[in-house]
């Protein structure tokens, strides 16, 4: 599994090597920023929430405004970075429901396949917001580079074990 | 009348095929199921349904390494691991 044949360069290639230094070096701040001789469970849950983050956040930037779901990723975590610092993000919130009014509208003259979409616009980050075409692709790009951040994780997971 | 019936669906029949071709990419990135009925033409809906349930399984995987993850970065060395992990991913 670790030895997976990555002879032919692919678009994706740089796109993973991105996210990996993005993520090691969050990783690597979040383990200078913590005691390492004495984890308590609180501090370990925060650990893996800001891992967690931190591996969504390095492959959003990797991916950069290339793609909706990435640009949608992003502003999000902008929106929650100015809402901690105590200012308004209302512009962002006010584009949504305008568009999400309009896609109830289209979904009702619609039906069928529109209906079928609606658990996949939840799961994909800015799905609310695309037509069907949109959905169908940005997913297909979500789930590769999905695939590559836990290709990624789980290989620092072993190293990590390897290594005790 | 009859020529904006007409027009009309010749416009979903474009969409539709476009559809078609992106839900094919799509079925194509998800995990083979070997217990699945395989018709040849499974339903744009099984399709979706197949492709949240992945993303999902990929979200909580994501979860879980991180998890992992927070209890085994207190057990590495930063520099020294750092290095050689970048080296041994990116070859």
């Amino acid at each position: 599994m670790m030895n997976t044949p990555q002879q032919v360069k692919n678009p994706t290639s740089s796109l993973k090597s991105r996210f990996i230094t993005r993520f090691l070096g969050a990783l690597t701040k979040i383990n200078a920023e913590d005691p390492i001789s004495s984890p308590s469970p609180t501090r370990i849950f925060q650990r893996y929430r800001r891992i967690k983050v931190a591996s969504n956040k390095s492959m959003a930037y990797s991916v950069r405004s290339r793609r909706i779901w990435s640009r949608a990723m992003l502003s999000r975590f902008r929106s929650r970075r100015s809402a901690f610092s105590g200012r308004r993000s209302s512009v962002k919130t006010t584009n949504c429901t305008t568009i999400n009014v309009t896609i109830n509208e289209n979904k009702t003259a619609k039906g069928g396949l529109d209906m079928q979409t609606d658990e996949l616009r939840e799961l994909v980050p800015g799905g609310e917001a695309m037509d069907v075409c949109n959905l169908l692709d940005e997913t297909a790009h979500y789930i590769k580079c999905l695939t590559t951040q836990v290709q990624v994780m789980r290989k620092i997971v072993d190293f990590c074990h390897l290594s005790k | 009348m009859s020529s904006r019936r007409r027009r009309e669906s010749s416009r979903t029949n474009i969409s539709e095929e476009q559809i078609t071709q992106l839900l094919s990419t799509l079925r194509q990135l998800l995990p083979e199921i070997p217990h699945s009925h395989s018709h040849k033409a499974s339903s744009a809906a099984k399709v979706l349904k197949q492709t949240c349930n992945y993303i999902k399984t990929l979200h909580r995987e994501v979860d879980d390494l991180s998890d992992r993850l927070s209890q085994l970065l207190a057990t590495i060395d930063a520099d020294s691991a750092e290095a050689a992990i970048i080296r041994s991913l990116l070859i």
